[in-house]
């Protein structure tokens, strides 16, 4: 009926005499037959295609996608303009339907775009190499993790910044759980918004394997990566950052010339729709020497039989297929599609164009952060920021807002119980000036909104 | 097909601007400028200057360059490289998932939440477990969540365990994904017909065994018929089973997991639910468990009231997350377009046909091929190169040929019970043209490396490239451009 399976009754009869089976039953003689009658699949009839859209359409109208709400979020998914072009790329058949180029011969198309992949989030994170991709950037600074337990085995106590996304908390908590040895601690942050130097200092034992910080974390708040890893590297420790909106790093100094070991990042930022979360891409690099403990898939240049450039999956010794419960990580493919919409997001922005969209974001969300402040709404960290800040309003106000159909930013009580009426706002490229209005004024408190009538 | 095209970086000239980015709202007001020990100072060098044209036909010539499921047979076993639906990529990109914010208020996401509880029960009703979670961003990631589950309940119970059962027939992720939980692997090796003997597992199991780690089918194609009594087995020392799913298209309509005894297991939806492969990912990877399991699955979960579909992070005993957010949710939107457009008639055609088309194909080529295993196969066969041998040509050479004949190849040298293995899956949308061809190719080159060996040790002759030297790779490893 659906037209993907194409059967026809007489090719079914030459297949079955060719295999000398009197039905297709009989190819399931094997399956217990009390298992057969209770596996009767229990689901509704199929749809035609028209119906398949009608259903998926009204599933789409119940969601505050495209033209509903003025969405003020970022924390960790951040909207910006996707290029048609890059979308275009992302439909072609011939990457869209490929597999892990285990042939590379006919897979070159993957494996030049994975190594300009690689070549991209090395440079924007500013270290040595870069793997192939992982699942998003929460699962990466988990494998970080891990990876910098497989360089500094005798060392346990993992440090995470409170200001680190806490989802990205929460996955490296899970990540180690197996591991059964892992300490995860968490140190404060400080007045600022930024990870507590001081505190940082005072924990930092002989035990401490690493530290991992958000930049910018999850407040916005542009942490100083530099005197962090000063002191981490006087402990001995690794120091690890992870970029949830990665194009702060088009002007903001990257982590690896801070002194980062482990650089990791959430690509979606360049060329994925939020997606409802997901899927994204975790960026993944680290220093040349450190490359074998690296987890994923990774693409080396190499040569062909003729002496042609060209290009292989190579390091395959550090994997589950060859090591088996050795392997540096049980990742098996990387997030290939995703890494190739970061890869023609760069290169159609290129070095002009991420510049010039990273001051546009900074502008913007700088120039609302001011109109709020006037509008007698302090931001509440006053630690520099890039895309996104957190504001001091009480939450009745943005509740308000909501129902007027302007998501007034994410209150942050859900995440820190002590951070009460505290709003983190977001502001792209994507957001216009009448949205922009209606942010302040329904955020104004009422004093300010009277004045400016 | 052979035009040569460089890496983007050493496209491009300075000073060419592929993409104009609009003047902020505000007219540029300026905002304090950040500190100077902030600021990045390599002026970006090295990322590439192009225009859009430069980019478009970039990607497009290196398109070209690929074999995909869309323009051939993609035979490779395990990987179900099935038809991809293209009225799903419609779907997923309707601005109404697409530009959905995860975190928007709940009431604001009814139809994303609706459509995940509908995958949530699809999965739940195929399978017979009870309860599913759409979190794990793969099925490695779907594999280390479902043994995290089965530590966390041994650890509730006050005895973590040591060790997990895996048989040697097992997918090649497992062993690592059960290190991953801290637990030593067991090897258990399938009897003379490929099978796993619920005898060998009864013998192995004692109370340090968290699991049993079975793939079934199993990755020689094979269901194994002892399941049950080996599931029971495991039980019955307060062990708990964990299945592998990534064959499941062998399996919709015909056996439940949750009826064999199965107590979590993983399902890829990139392999039985059609959601394109993308190079290697994004996939998707949800898992099902029986009830005593659920209130270890990972927050938040999707809970239903009178006001709606809603997250809870309520869960005193959940493992935690495994990705941010709830998942790879624009492929969620991909599978259960699938599964609604296909409906229980459908899927099970799917797994009847998958299930013809894989033994036609072992049929034909039986005698050419050894086959180590004659015990009768599901949804894919498992061939060696022995026949071969005294040509002097492998499964590589095999595999290479097979290129040229413009097929991808089957997966080599998997699985590991199996010398020399070309591991082949048709899956159900193929027609019986296109499976005689392929066929014929592996015929006509079973005769080539009678006659002509050399042929198939130097193919490919018609790819792009001739074979790349992946000695070279790894001990030199050139691994990103550099800038000059």
């Amino acid at each position: 009926m659906s037209g993907y399976t194409p059967h026809t009754e007489g090719d079914i009869a030459a297949m079955l005499a060719a295999i000398g089976a009197s039905s297709i039953d009989d190819l399931f003689a094997q399956v217990p037959a009390g298992l057969r009658p209770r596996a009767t699949i229990d689901l509704p009839p199929g749809l035609t295609e028209p119906e398949l859209r009608a259903r998926f359409e009204a599933l789409a109208a119940r969601n505050a996608g495209g033209t509903g709400p003025a969405v003020f979020l970022g924390a960790g998914a951040y909207p910006h303009w996707v290029p048609t072009a890059v979308d275009q790329v992302l439909l072609r058949s011939e990457f869209l339907t490929a597999y892990t180029p285990y042939q590379p011969e006919v897979s070159q198309g993957t494996l030049q775009a994975t190594f300009e992949f690689q070549t991209f989030a090395a440079l924007l994170l500013g270290l040595e190499v870069a793997n192939a991709s992982m699942y998003d950037g929460a699962s990466a600074a988990a494998e970080a993790v891990l990876m910098a337990r497989r360089m500094l085995p005798d060392r346990h106590t993992v440090w995470l910044s409170r200001a680190l996304h806490p989802h990205y908390r929460a996955v490296i908590r899970t990540y180690v759980r197996g591991l059964g040895d892992v300490v995860v601690r968490e140190v404060p942050f400080a007045a600022d918004g930024r990870t507590d130097l001081g505190a940082l200092e005072g924990d930092l034992g002989p035990d401490a394997l690493a530290v991992v910080l958000g930049q910018p974390n999850v407040f916005g708040v542009l942490e100083d990566v530099a005197a962090v890893a000063a002191r981490t590297g006087a402990a001995g420790a690794l120091i690890i950052t992870a970029t949830a909106e990665p194009l702060a790093l088009a002007m903001v100094r990257p982590p690896g010339a801070c002194g980062a070991d482990i650089a990791v990042a959430e690509g979606q930022s360049f060329g994925l729709p939020v997606s409802y979360g997901g899927p994204g891409v975790g960026l993944f690099a680290a220093r040349e020497r450190d490359v074998r403990s690296m987890p994923g898939r990774i693409v080396g240049e190499t040569v062909d039989a003729h002496g042609r450039r060209g290009f292989v999956l190579t390091l395959a010794t550090r994997e589950q297929h060859i090591r088996r419960e050795r392997a540096t990580s049980n990742i098996c493919t990387n997030q290939g599609l995703c890494a190739l919409a970061v890869t023609a997001y760069l290169s159609l922005l290129g070095r002009q164009g991420l510049r010039a969209l990273a001051t546009t974001n900074y502008r913007a969300a700088h120039a609302v952060a001011t109109r709020l402040e006037a509008a007698g709404v302090a931001r509440r960290f006053d630690g520099p920021f890039f895309n996104e800040f957190v504001v001091q309003a009480p939450i009745a106000r943005w509740e308000a807002l909501v129902r007027d159909g302007v998501v007034a930013g994410f209150p942050l009580v859900r995440w820190y119980p002590e951070l009460d009426d505290a709003l983190v706002v977001c502001v792209t490229e994507m957001h216009g000036a009448a949205d922009i209005d209606r942010l302040v004024r329904g955020l104004a408190a009422p004093a300010a909104r009277a004045a400016s009538g | 097909m052979l035009l040569d095209e460089p890496l983007i970086f050493e496209r491009g000239a300075t000073g060419r601007i592929g993409w104009a980015v609009a003047e902020p709202p505000g007219g540029g007001q300026d905002g304090p400028a950040l500190p100077p020990d902030l600021r990045r100072d390599d002026d970006l060098a090295g990322l590439p200057e192009v225009s859009e044209l430069e980019v478009v036909r970039h990607f497009v010539r290196l398109s070209q360059w690929n074999y995909s499921a869309a323009t051939t047979l993609y035979p490779l076993g395990s990987c179900t490289m099935k038809y991809n639906p293209v009225v799903n990529e419609a779907l997923a990109r309707l601005p109404g998932f697409a530009t959905l914010h995860p975190l928007v208020p709940d009431r604001l996401a009814q139809g994303a939440l609706e459509l995940i509880a509908g995958l949530e029960a699809a999965l739940a009703a195929l399978s017979g477990l009870d309860a599913v979670c759409l979190q794990p961003a793969a099925g490695a990631q779907g594999e280390l969540l479902g043994m995290l589950l089965v530590r966390a309940h041994h650890v509730a119970r006050g005895d973590p365990r040591r060790r997990v059962l895996i048989p040697s027939s097992a997918h090649g992720t497992n062993p690592a994904s059960a290190a991953r939980c801290g637990y030593q692997v067991a090897e258990v090796a399938v009897d003379a017909r490929g099978l796993l003997p619920a005898a060998a597992v009864a013998a192995a199991m004692d109370e340090s065994v968290a699991a049993l780690m079975v793939t079934n089918p199993n990755t020689l194609g094979l269901f194994e018929e002892e399941i049950e009594a080996a599931a029971a087995a495991v039980h019955a020392r307060g062990g708990l089973v964990y299945m592998d799913g990534a064959n499941f298209n062998a399996l919709m309509g015909v056996a439940r997991p949750g009826d064999m005894g199965v107590d979590v297991m993983q399902f890829n939806l990139h392999k039985t639910f059609s959601t394109p492969h993308g190079g290697g990912g994004p996939g998707a990877g949800p898992v099902a468990v029986r009830a005593p399991l659920a209130p270890y699955l990972p927050v938040p979960r999707l809970v239903r009231s009178d006001a709606g579909l809603a997250w809870s992070d309520d869960a005193p005993q959940s493992v935690g997350r495994m990705r941010s957010f709830y998942g790879n949710f624009g492929v969620l939107v991909r599978a259960f377009a699938y599964i609604a457009r296909l409906g229980a008639v459908g899927l099970a055609d799917v797994t009847r046909l998958a299930v013809l088309n894989a033994n036609y194909v072992r049929a034909r080529l039986q005698g050419a091929y050894h086959l180590p295993y004659d015990t009768p196969s599901l949804h894919e066969c498992v061939f060696s190169d022995r026949h071969l041998q005294d040509s002097g040509v492998s499964t590589l050479d095999v595999a290479k040929r097979l290129l040229d004949y413009g097929f991808y190849a089957p997966t080599i040298y998997f699985p590991l019970v199996v010398k020399g293995a070309l591991m082949i899956e048709p899956t159900e949308t193929e027609t019986k043209e296109t499976l005689d061809a392929f066929v014929n190719a592996l015929l006509a080159i079973a005769d080539e490396a009678r006659t002509d060996p050399a042929l198939l040790r130097n193919a490919p002759h018609r790819a792009r490239l001739a074979r790349l030297d992946e000695t070279r790779a790894a001990r030199r490893p050139i691994l990103r451009w550099q800038p000059r």
